[in-house]
Order: structure tokens, then sequence, then C-alpha cells
């Protein structure tokens, strides 16, 4: 079972195969429901249907950073320093970081015709952007030269400071005049004005968005793993070399 | 439908975004694990 595996994917397993196959049904009733089955909304028109994909990926991309966050502040305190922490926190924020894009590129499309423009400097607006290019800075960080240890530590830090960041995104509504609307599911009310449909099509972008984000960080994390090995086999191998040059010597 | 061209667009740009990264990760997980010793790989 192992050696098909390997031979379809170098990082898959039956529990990542189950997933990416829950994660395309989900994806094809959200995309089918999402521009056919859900009706038009009485103000935003036709432009609602942007909200199936717009809300569950920004909803994902501030899960996915959260666990960046998570992951960093178990390698800081751990006594052990797993690398795990550390891959896991670099993979969840690059997904998070491609949920985010999708937000932002998804987000203007929906501004031009909701505002007639493709970009307001407004709260809402301001701060993911400036989320977004922080986590483009952390993932560069990790990007810099040194030993994994380095990486990790100087990452983590970095993720622990710029979770900070995902509230005053949130409430950036609330705390700023904004034309971005208020949260219309996670309002502080509890009260959901949305049709039945709307609600459950919007919930299903959300079950499938973290599907995918399960499957891609799996398969991320393990590549990660496979990258260190080989970094670390290619140091001993040079080790190696070198001592062997000065023993001849 | 009215203004569909933004509508499938976002859908178009969402669904591409996510299989580009899908894409690119199984690539660098199948170039990665050429060099790694079985034993390494602990999910298999």
């Amino acid at each position: 079972m192992s050696q098909v595996l390997q031979r379809t994917s170098a990082t898959g397993t039956r529990a990542t195969k189950v997933i990416g196959a829950l994660a395309i049904l989900v994806m094809v009733w959200v995309v089918v429901s999402g521009l056919i089955l859900t009706p038009q909304d009485v103000v935003q028109g036709e432009s609602v249907r942007i909200m199936y994909v717009h809300v569950p990926s920004a909803w994902i991309a501030y899960l996915a950073f959260i666990f960046t966050a998570v992951a960093s502040a178990s390698w800081l305190i751990s006594k052990k320093h797993s690398m795990g922490f550390d891959r896991f926190a670099g993979a969840s924020a690059e997904v998070g970081v491609m949920f985010m894009a999708i937000t932002l590129i998804t987000g203007s499309l929906w501004g031009r015709l909701t505002w007639g423009e493709f970009w307001q400097w407004d709260p809402r607006l301001t701060t993911t952007a400036f989320l977004f290019v922080t986590y483009v800075g952390y993932l560069a960080v990790r990007r810099l030269e040194g030993s994994a240890e380095q990486r990790a530590r100087r990452s983590a830090v970095v993720a622990m400071l710029a979770v900070l960041e995902i509230p005053l995104v949130h409430f950036s509504v609330v705390l700023w005049r904004s034309l971005h609307q208020g949260a219309t599911v996670l309002n502080p009310n509890g009260d959901v004005k949305m049709d039945d449909l709307m609600l459950f099509t919007l919930f299903s972008g959300v079950v499938a968005f973290t599907l995918v984000f399960v499957w891609l960080v799996l398969h991320r994390q393990r590549t990660m793993l496979l990258v260190d090995i080989a970094n670390r086999q290619g140091l001993d191998a040079a080790i190696a070399a070198r001592k062997t040059e000065g023993s001849v010597r | 439908m009215k203004d569909a061209g933004f509508i499938f667009g976002s859908y178009f740009v969402t669904l591409g975004a996510i299989l580009v990264f899908a894409f690119v990760t199984l690539r660098r997980a199948k170039e990665s694990s050429q060099s790694v010793d079985e034993k390494d790989k602990t999910w298999l």
C-alpha cells in the first residue's frame, strides 16, 4: 500500500486521499449552489455569490494564522523544540497567505460591483492588506540564511507578533467608520438574517476550505520535512568529505 | 446573470489559486522525496 501511495504522491496517505476527495465533493456543491441554486440578495443582487468564496477564504486565512501562532508558541515553550511545530507553523502560514490573497482579490471584485471601485483605503481593506503583507514578510523571514533552529526561533517571534493584527482586522468595521459591511454571521447579537440555503452554502464553503486547508498543510509540512532531511544529509556529506580531506593531509 | 464576469472571475481565481498551490506542493514533494530514505518518511 505504501509503495502504491508513494508512486502517486510522495507525501500522500490514505487519510489525505479521503480528505482531498471530500474537499472536491464539498467544493463542487459550493460552486453549484453559489452560482446557480442560491437566490440573489435583496440589497447586493447577484454580487452576493462572491461571498460564498470570499467570506470562507477570509475565515480560513485567520484560522491558518492563529494555528501558525499556536504552533510557534508551542515551539518556543516546549523543552525539546520539536521542529514539527515549526514546519506546521510555516505550512499553515503559506496556506493562510494563499487564502488571504484570494480574500483580497475576490473582495476587490465584489467592491467593483458594489462600490464601483476595485479598491478603497477603507479600515477593513487597509488592515487586511497590512495583514497579508505581514505574513508575506513572515515567509520571507523563514527563508533567511541560518540553521533550522535559527529559522524556527526568528519566525516564531514574528508569528507571535503578527497574530495580534487579526483582532484589529476583524473589529476594524466596528472601531472605525468603514465602507465594508459589518459581520452578518459572527455579529455580537447572534441573530443571523440570511436565507437558509444561502447560510448553508456559506457554511459549506467554510467546510470545503477547511478540508482544503488540512490537505494542503499535511502535504506542505511533509514536503518541508523532506527538504530538511535532504539538507541535513547534504550537510552531513559535506562534513564527512571535509574530514576525509583533513585526514589525508 | 448580470455581472457574470466578476462573479465567475472570483470563483476562477479561488479554484485556480488552490489548484496551482496543490500542484506546486505535490511537485516539490516528489522532487524532495527522491533523495530521502523510505524510513525517514514517517507518514508511510
